[in-house]
C-alpha cells in the first residue's frame, strides 16, 4: 500500500481538481482530504457521510460568571487579549471578566492564577471528521470550525484513519489532497509518504511558494513531483520551473494546459477526467500515470 | 531490566516500529522474564509527539529504548531521565531484545532524524 | 480623502485574486492621492513585493519570549512543567529541559515558578520588512519556516499601520487563526471570490468569520464570467454588496505570472480599483 500526498505551496493551483481526477482514475485507494482550513474535494466526491467525530485541538478557557469576583488577575496574565471586564453582574459584583474563545490559545495560565477557580479549563470541539463513501471508495475528511489554529493535529488524524481504512481494506494506495502554504498542517500532511506532487503554475508567484515548497519537502526526505498546471499562461516560466526541476533531480510528472473545462467540470461536480474526453483527460491521465509508475 | 521498544503491533513477533515520538506501540519488556506489555501510543497526532511519547516511556520506568530513528526532542528528553537510546534497530521486537541482550546494538550519539520525522505513517 | 481607514482584502480560498486585489488597490488609492500603506499579513507566502517591488529601508527579526532556566536557582518543583499546554517546558526528574520551538509564549512558566529560575530569552520567529514601493508604504512579514507563532507575526506587521493612512492589509487565506489576527480591529473587509462551486464554498466559510467578527465586508468577484450565477445568487440572497467585478480576461493572469500590476499595464482596468475605493470612502 502506497501514499501519493499533492500539495501546492500557494493556493489555487489546481490541487484539489487534480486530486478529484486521481480519485477517479484509481482502483482501490482511500481518499483523505487533508486541506480542513477550507475543504473542496467533497464537492466533488459528494461523501456519504457514515460516521462523525468531534475534534479538539486543545482547550478553552470559559469564566463562571457567578463565581467571578472582577478582581481582573486573568485580564494581568492573558498574552492573548482574550479576558475583557465587560460580563454580566452577580451577587457580589456589578460587572465580571469573560473570556473570548476567539481570541483564547488555550493556555490555561488565566486558569491557574484566578483566586477564586472561577474559570473552567476544558477540552474545547474544534470540529469535527467524517469516515464517508464516495463512488470511488472511502473517504476521510474533516472540517475545522472557523478562527481555529490548524496546528496539523486533525490533519495527522484524517491520516491516521484513512491508514487504518486502507489497511483493513486492503487497498493498493491512499491519495491524499494536502494542506496548502508550509506550517504545520503541510508538514503533517507530507511527513511518512511515499510520494509528494507539488501542483504549480506558471507565476512567479507559484515559483516563489514552489521553492519553499521543495525545501520542506527535501528536509523530511520525501521523494517529490512537480505538475505545472495551467503551462501555457506563461511557456517561459514554465521552462524555468523545468529547468530548476531537472536542476535538483525531481520529476515532472505531468504539464497541464489552462482549460475551461476544469471549471466547467467542477459545477457539473464531476472531475476533470469524467467530464472531459479530449486534452484535458489526456493530459491527467498521463500525469497519473507517470505518479503511479514510481510508487 | 525493564526497556521499551517501538513497535509496529502488539506482540513480540510484531515488527519494530523505525519510529520513536510517533511509533504505533511501545512493548515495554523485562529482559529477564520476557513478561511484557504493549502500549498505543496516544502522541501519534500532533505536536511535541517527541517530547510526550518519551515521557511516556520514562513513566514506565525503562532503563533503555530500542527504536530506528529518534529525533532531537525525544533524544534531549530520554537523556535528561538518564535512559539509554539505541538506534538502528530492525526486525521483530524479540529479535530486537535478543540483540540488546547481546550487547550487539549501536548507542545513539545524538538525534539521527530532524524533528518531525515520522510523521503518519 | 480616506485616511485613519484599514481595509483587510482576504479570502476563504487561495488563489481567487486577494493580492492582485490589494496590490492594484493599493496603486489605484496612491495614484488618487491617498496616502497609502500596503502590509503583506501572508507571512507563509508572502507575494506583495512581487507585484510592488518595493525599496526595503530597514529589516529586523521579530522575536518572541522564550523561558531559559536557571539551574542553580530551580528546585525542580515542576509547576513549570504542569502549566505548559504545549511541551515547551518539560520536567524529567530533576532537569526541565525547554523545547523552544514549540512555545506560545504564553508566559505560564515565567509566572509560575516560586524559584525565580525562568528568565526570557529571545526567539527569532521571522522577518518584518518595511519600504516603499513609489509613494506607497510598505511592510511586509516572512515567517521562519517551522515556527508556530504566525499569529504573532501578523500583529507585529499591523503595529504598523499609521493612523493618518488608508491602510491595505493582504490577509493570509482560510479561516484559521492567522486569518482572524489580520481581520482584527480591522474597519472593513473585502472578501475576493471566484463564481464557482469551490469560490463559493470557501466565501461561505469567509462569511461566516467577519460575521463572528462583526465586521462591516462586502465581495469582490473575480473571473465573474467563468463559473455560473450561484455566487452572485448566494451575494444577493444573504444582502451581501459586489463592490467590485473582474472579468476572466487572459491577460491579467498572463501579467500576474509576471508580476505585473494590472492598473500600469491594463489601463482600462484602472477605473474598477479606482470605483472600489469609492466603493470604501461611500461606505465610510
Amino acid at each position: 500500500m502506497k501514499e501519493v500526498v499533492v500539495i501546492s505551496g500557494k493556493g489555487g493551483t489546481g490541487k484539489t481538481s487534480i486530486v478529484a481526477s486521481f480519485a477517479a482514475l484509481a482502483k482501490n485507494a482511500v481518499l483523505a482530504d487533508c486541506d480542513v482550513d477550507a475543504a473542496d474535494l467533497h464537492l466533488i466526491l459528494n461523501p456519504d457521510v457514515k460516521r462523525t467525530t468531534d475534534f479538539s485541538g486543545g482547550k478553552l478557557a470559559s469564566i463562571m460568571t457567578d463565581k467571578c469576583i472582577g478582581c481582573g488577575r486573568c485580564e494581568d496574565v492573558c498574552h492573548f487579549d482574550a479576558a475583557t471586564f465587560d460580563g454580566p453582574g452577580n451577587d457580589v459584583v456589578e460587572k465580571t471578566y469573560t473570556i473570548d474563545p476567539i481570541s483564547c490559545e488555550g493556555c490555561g495560565v488565566c486558569v491557574h492564577f484566578c483566586p477564586v477557580d472561577a474559570i473552567e479549563f476544558k477540552e474545547a470541539v474544534n470540529g469535527q471528521w467524517f469516515v464517508s463513501e464516495t463512488r470511488f471508495g472511502p473517504m476521510v475528511h474533516a472540517r475545522l470550525g472557523i478562527a481555529q489554529e490548524n496546528s496539523g493535529k486533525l490533519v495527522s488524524l484524517i491520516r491516521k484513519e484513512a491508514k487504518r481504512i486502507a489497511t483493513e481494506q486492503n487497498s493498493d494506495l491512499i491519495i491524499v489532497d494536502g494542506s496548502p502554504g508550509l506550517g504545520c498542517p503541510v508538514i503533517a500532511s507530507i511527513t511518512g509518504a511515499d510520494r509528494v506532487l507539488v501542483v504549480t503554475e506558471p507565476t512567479l508567484s507559484g515559483r516563489h511558494d514552489l521553492d519553499r515548497v521543495i525545501e520542506l519537502t527535501k528536509h523530511f526526505n520525501i521523494p517529490t513531483a512537480i505538475c505545472i498546471n495551467k503551462w501555457d499562461i506563461n511557456p517561459s516560466i514554465a521552462a524555468e520551473i523545468r529547468d530548476a526541476a531537472h536542476s535538483r533531480n525531481l520529476q515532472i510528472a505531468g504539464e497541464i494546459a489552462y482549460d475551461p473545462a476544469v471549471t466547467k467540470a467542477q459545477i457539473a461536480a464531476k472531475s476533470g477526467v469524467e467530464y472531459s474526453n479530449g486534452r484535458l483527460k489526456g493530459q491527467i491521465v498521463s500525469l497519473w500515470e507517470s505518479v503511479l509508475g514510481v510508487l | 531490566m525493564r526497556i521499551a521498544v517501538t513497535s509496529t503491533g502488539e506482540s513480540l513477533i510484531s515488527e519494530v516500529d523505525p519510529r520513536f515520538g510517533r511509533a504505533a506501540f511501545f512493548i515495554v519488556c523485562d529482559t529477564d522474564t520476557m513478561d511484557f506489555v504493549a502500549i498505543e501510543n496516544e502522541n501519534v497526532a500532533g505536536g511535541a509527539a517527541g517530547i510526550g511519547s518519551a515521557k511516556r516511556v520514562i513513566d514506565e520506568g525503562v532503563e533503555a529504548v530500542l527504536t530506528g530513528n529518534c529525533g532531537p526532542n525525544a533524544q534531549r528528553t530520554l537523556d535528561a531521565a538518564g535512559v539509554k537510546l539505541y538506534i538502528g534497530v530492525t526486525g521483530t521486537v524479540a529479535e530486537a531484545v535478543e540483540h540488546f541482550k547481546s550487547g550487539t546494538l549501536t548507542i545513539a550519539e545524538g538525534p539521527n532524524v530532524p524533528s518531525h520525522f515520522g510523521m503518519d505513517k | 480623502m480616506l485616511d485613519n481607514f484599514v481595509v483587510a482584502i482576504a479570502s476563504g480560498k487561495g488563489g481567487t485574486g486577494k493580492t492582485t486585489v490589494a496590490t492594484n488597490l493599493a496603486s489605484a488609492a496612491c495614484d488618487s492621492g491617498h496616502k497609502v500603506q500596503y502590509l503583506d499579513c501572508d507571512v507563509e507566502e508572502p507575494n506583495g513585493h512581487i507585484f510592488l517591488r518595493p525599496q526595503i529601508a530597514a529589516s529586523r527579526q521579530v522575536t518572541i519570549d522564550v523561558p531559559q532556566v536557571d539551574t542553580e536557582k530551580c528546585t525542580a518543583c515542576g509547576q513549570c512543567g504542569q502549566i505548559c499546554q504545549y511541551g515547551a517546558i518539560v520536567c524529567i526528574k530533576d532537569n526541565v529541559l525547554t523545547f523552544e520551538q514549540l512555545c506560545h509564549a504564553c508566559g505560564g512558566c515565567f509566572r509560575v515558578c516560586p524559584d525565580d529560575a525562568i528568565t526570557p530569552k529571545p526567539l527569532e520567529i521571522g522577518t518584518l520588512a518595511c519600504g516603499k514601493a513609489g509613494a506607497i508604504e510598505f511592510v511586509s512579514g516572512q515567517l521562519n519556516i517551522g515556527h508556530v507563532r504566525t499569529p504573532t507575526l501578523i500583529k507585529e506587521v499591523k503595529r504598523h499601520i499609521h493612523p493618518e493612512c488608508l491602510a491595505i492589509i493582504d490577509v493570509p487565506p482560510g479561516t484559521s487563526c492567522p486569518v482572524v489576527e489580520a481581520l482584527k480591529d480591522t474597519d472593513f473587509v473585502l472578501l475576493v471570490t471566484e463564481p464557482t462551486p469551490f469560490g463559493l464554498n470557501d466565501l461561505k466559510l469567509a462569511v461566516e468569520l467577519v460575521r463572528e467578527l462583526s465586521l462591516p465586508f462586502a465581495v469582490v468577484i473575480n473571473r465573474y464570467d467563468v463559473g455560473n450565477e450561484k455566487v452572485e445568487e448566494y451575494c444577493e440572497a444573504e444582502g451581501i454588496r459586489v463592490a467590485a467585478r473582474l472579468p476572466d480576461d487572459r491577460r491579467i493572469a498572463e501579467l500576474y505570472s509576471s508580476g505585473k500590476m494590472i492598473v500600469r499595464e491594463l489601463p482600462e482596468y484602472r477605473n474598477c480599483f479606482v470605483d472600489l475605493v469609492g466603493a470604501m470612502e461611500a461606505h465610510r
